[in-house]
């Protein structure tokens, strides 16, 4: 594959300061606030990137209380998703529901979020009970909540109970002030909702950049996909943009509590709020790392160009772009929403981190989008990205290979509060159901649910904001429309089960996982779901063929989800890691690690917390949070063998077009890894053979990674390894292994 | 040659007909070796108050063959592309300026800056530059600074 080059004379001239306004109704949607309970707090910034304090708001009780942070939760659980689970763990019983008063969200941006030097430092971690797992979902997000959250004084905030009316909390860390407001007439949708409250709550223009809404939309309440905004004022085009808590709908819990909105108005930022202990090597990495940007960039991956969009044609190329419900890897259409034409369309002269510094910046904007259908229709509207996880969701693997559309697509998840990673998965197998017969026109509503129909595609969304129809169905997720269908008699459950592209009730995200063990066990063997936050191991496994040993494979799966768990801990982004390596990184040892990168990050979490740690010590504290979460979804009553099973759609060939459309790959490992001859054999006796080998080595793997983790075969924490981790300091963490083994 | 898009001709605050760039002389300069480096000194103390020449904002070195590199900011405007909170901007007469409340102290200036010229001193948060201000100019004893008008440039994509 030739390296794309980027043409500026291309880019499209669209003014990016152009959008349309939704100020309008500001002051009275203001006066009808009303509020419910106020309190002052001492405003503190962090020390060496702790506050020591976490923030606790009851919505039903409006019980607001601030609880001190233990060295135990920071050596134990360092913070971020660490805290989140701590957190979750003690306000949950095995029996607690999302939909009970009794669980929480969680926000906490870990001690080194804030950071201004190095890139990607400015996430928070949300945790939640899943309305879609049962168990504990955790997200990495960007956006200026969590920093400002934390220059407000508080390492996490925990948000319990259910109100009975729509309520917006507002913490004031500039003046010290916490309230609850009843929000009777505010907007739904994010896009118009974060703008109005931004302004609202501004004391004047100088003042936006410190305000942060965290908010979701119409469909977060009628589907369990929702998810949350996290917004962040952008200077240059003077408009609020988002970034995306997406996965395992925590924005479904969110609305059930009747949370409107978060608001945080935070200090004005500066480059030492955390008060780290060393300074100058933050400084010096951090500066380092942007000139390792500004020199390979360019010619590796482009993100400053092309966001993460820049993998829509390595994939495609490799055959692992998902195309049709995963059945297919490349498609001919594929040009069209490749990033030769999104560095085109998105706006480039323009600075896109989602925090300061960074210089990764891959938070690209398509602008000028005029909107063809829905509520906004004739709108016009700044539209995040497409990711490279929205142009294969919502297009190849849906057929839509029209880029407007695509964009229409990715904005109206975005403002109605939707996971765009869940509906391009869940929409793919509503198509592909539509396509066999086991839906129709009659069992849809009237939805020609074809592949690449954008515009049913788009009404079923709209369906789903409106809590109509069969949106309504398909926003239950795929798994629980895999029960439906399959309980209404509408087609062969096993073709059901095969085809509908989920584990543990999340849906996967947009790889195809067919021809990669490494990557079907970085889906499958996950605490959350499959995603591709714990073990993104597709590209090293097919495109840089780092894993080329089944040993290999699931070492791969003990290490990468430890180490990817630790950005987590801390509020890191994970895409400045490998997105962009040193130019000698090819000739290092273990290069698929990028050891230079990995000491950046000892080196920060060390200069930030003044904690000396190597870089196996790092995969110590990710082990301690990640064991935990095994743990907890146990005692949720997951978290087993059983669990982890994977759809045989993401292990291998479903049906025969599938095993047709590489029949040569897969006849040449009937002799290669079976010892057979394919000669004289049918597709569905091939099939067969592929199926008992695949699910074979899927068995294998899996025995392999729980080995290496530390784990029974049944997929439980063993006591020794509890001990070694210190996890035998929480009796209740003992109990709940102890009913396992 | 077709005309370039909007976001790529000169910003519309500077004049694009003058701005103001520090320039060397390296038949004059001869690299310290016969001066004090009183450009650097000068600009430590007068410009940025510290009596540190390696807090200037210009860099003079020698190389051993005879020859010197000067590292100076052109005013190329790289920087300012780069800055995510507008704290660089340039002013009437082209030169780009920091404004220190604004600036969050992340260091994409100097890591973007292909000159190396934005600058950094270990005691503050927010990193200088040059302001083309010419303090150096008079000090120099060979006269092998000067500041020159030249044409601001376009707009780059960084
Ligand atoms: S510019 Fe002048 S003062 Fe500076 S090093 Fe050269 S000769 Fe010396
Ligand atoms: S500091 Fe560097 S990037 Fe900025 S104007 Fe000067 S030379 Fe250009
Ligand atoms: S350090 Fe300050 S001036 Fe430099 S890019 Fe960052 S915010 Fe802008
Ligand atoms: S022009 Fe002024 S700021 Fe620039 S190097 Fe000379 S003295 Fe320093």
């Amino acid at each position: 594959m030739s390296q794309l080059v980027f043409d500026p004379s291309k880019v499209m001239n669209i003014d990016y300061t152009k959008r349309t306004e939704y100020l309008d109704g500001l002051e009275a949607i203001k006066a009808a606030h009303k509020v419910l309970k106020e309190i002052t707090y001492t405003p503190s910034l962090p020390d060496k990137g702790y506050t020591n304090r976490t923030l606790y708001v009851n919505v039903d009780t409006l019980e607001i209380q601030e609880k001190p942070v233990t060295q135990a939760m920071k050596d134990f659980f360092i913070g971020g998703r660490g805290f989140g689970l701590y957190h979750l763990w003690n306000a949950v019983k095995p029996t607690t529901r999302w939909n009970d008063p009794e669980n929480e969200i969680i926000i906490s941006p870990g001690p080194v979020s804030g950071m201004t030097q190095y890139a990607g430092t400015g996430k928070s971690l949300v945790v939640s009970l899943s309305p879609q797992t049962d168990i504990p979902i955790d997200s990495n997000v960007g956006g200026f909540y969590g920093p400002l959250l934390k220059f407000s004084g508080f390492d996490a905030l925990e948000l319990q109970g259910k109100s009975d009316k729509d309520v917006i909390l507002f913490i004031d860390g500039q003046k010290g002030i916490i309230r609850i407001e009843e929000a009777p007439t505010d907007p739904v949708d994010s896009h118009v909702l974060a703008e109005i409250l931004t302004h609202m709550y501004a004391e004047n223009e100088a003042d936006l950049p410190n305000i942060s809404v965290v908010s979701t939309g119409a469909a977060a309440e009628h589907s369990l996909i929702g998810m949350l905004n996290f917004s962040f004022y952008d200077r240059r085009r003077k408009c609020v943009r988002f970034k995306q808590a997406g996965r395992g709908g925590i924005g479904t819990v969110f609305r059930n509590k009747r949370i409107r909105a978060l608001v945080v108005r935070g200090p004005k930022v500066a480059g030492d709020m955390n008060h780290p202990v060393d300074p100058e090597t933050i400084a010096k990495t951090g500066v380092k790392y942007h000139k390792e940007i500004r020199e390979n960039d360019g010619t590796q991956c482009m993100m400053r160009r092309n966001g993460t969009a820049h993998i829509v044609e390595i994939m495609d190329a490799y055959d692992l772009l998902p195309v049709h419900n995963f059945q297919y890897g490349s498609h001919p259409d594929t040009h069209k929403i490749d990033s030769s034409y999104w560095q085109q369309r998105c706006t480039q002269h323009t600075v896109d981190g989602c925090w300061y510094g960074c210089s990764m910046a891959c938070a690209k904007g398509a602008d000028g989008l005029v909107l063809k259908t829905g509520p906004y229709a004739g709108d016009m509207v700044t539209v995040d990205g497409p990711e490279y996880e929205n142009a294969a969701g919502l297009g190849s693997n849906c057929g839509v290979f029209d880029p407007d559309y695509l964009l229409e697509l990715n904005f109206y998840c975005d403002t109605y509060g939707i996971c765009t990673i869940t509906y391009g998965t869940l929409t793919a197998f509503v198509m592909e159901c539509y396509q066999r017969g086991i839906l129709n026109k009659e069992r849809t509503g009237g939805l020609e649910l074809t592949w690449g129909n954008a515009e049913a595609d788009l009404e079923m969304m709209h369906q789903m904001a409106r809590g109509e129809g069969f949106g309504k169905i398909a926003g239950m997720g795929v798994k629980k429309m895999k029960e439906h269908f399959i309980a209404n008699g509408w087609g062969d459950p096993q073709l059901i089960n095969d085809i509908g592209m989920e584990n543990k009730g999340l849906e996967y995200s947009q790889y195809m996982s067919k021809e990669s063990l490494a990557q079907q066990g970085g889906y499958a063997l996950t605490n959350k779901g499959p995603q591709h936050d714990e073990a993104w191991l597709i590209f090293m496994d097919m495109v840089n063929k780092q894993l080329p040993t089944f040993e290999d494979k699931a070492e791969a799966l003990y290490y990468f989800p430890l180490f990817r768990t630790w950005f987590g801990l801390n509020g890191f982004c994970k895409l400045p890691w490998n997105d962009v390596v040193p130019a000698n990184n090819s000739e290092q040892p273990e290069a698929h690690k990028v050891p230079e990168h990995v000491q950046n990050y000892v080196d920060l979490f060390s200069a930030t917390t003044g904690i000396k740690i190597t870089k196996e010590d790092l995969i110590v504290q990710s082990a301690k949070v990640y064991n935990f979460q095994r743990v907890f979804n146990i005692r949720m009553g997951k978290g087993l063998r059983l669990h982890d099973a994977a759809p045989y759609r993401s292990l291998g060939p479903v049906t025969k077009e599938e095993y047709e459309s590489r029949a040569e790959r897969y006849d040449q490992q009937i002799v290669s890894e079976m010892g057979l001859d394919p000669k004289g054999k049918t597709t569905e006796e091939k099939m067969a053979l592929h199926r008992e080998w695949r699910t074979g080595r899927f068995s294998k793997l899996m025995d392999s990674v729980y080995t290496r983790r530390g784990w029974t075969l049944d997929g439980v924490p063993t006591l020794e390894r509890l001990r070694e981790l210190g996890l035998d300091a929480f009796p209740e963490v003992v109990e709940v292994v102890k009913q396992h083994l | 040659m077709p005309s370039l898009p909007w976001f790529l001709s000169p910003e519309p605050s500077g004049d694009a007909s003058a701005m103001k760039q520090l320039v060397i002389d390296f038949q004059k300069c001869d690299a310290g070796r016969n001066c004090n480096h009183e450009c650097e000194m000068e600009c430590a103390i007068k410009v940025f108050k510290v009596d540190d020449p390696a807090q200037a904002a210009l860099q003079i070195k020698a190389y051993e063959d005879g020859g010197g590199h000067a590292i100076l900011c052109d005013q190329c405007g790289d920087c300012v592309v780069v800055c995510p909170t507008e704290a660089l901007k340039r002013n009437k007469l082209g030169v780009v300026m920091i404004d220190k409340k604004v600036c969050v102290g992340c260091y994409m200036c100097i890591g973007f800056c292909e000159k190396e010229a934005f600058m950094r001193n270990s005691d503050w948060i927010t990193p200088h530059k040059c302001t083309s201000c010419g303090v150096c100019v008079k000090v120099c004893p060979h006269g092998a600074l000067s500041i020159v008008d030249v044409p601001e440039p376009p707009v780059r994509i960084i």
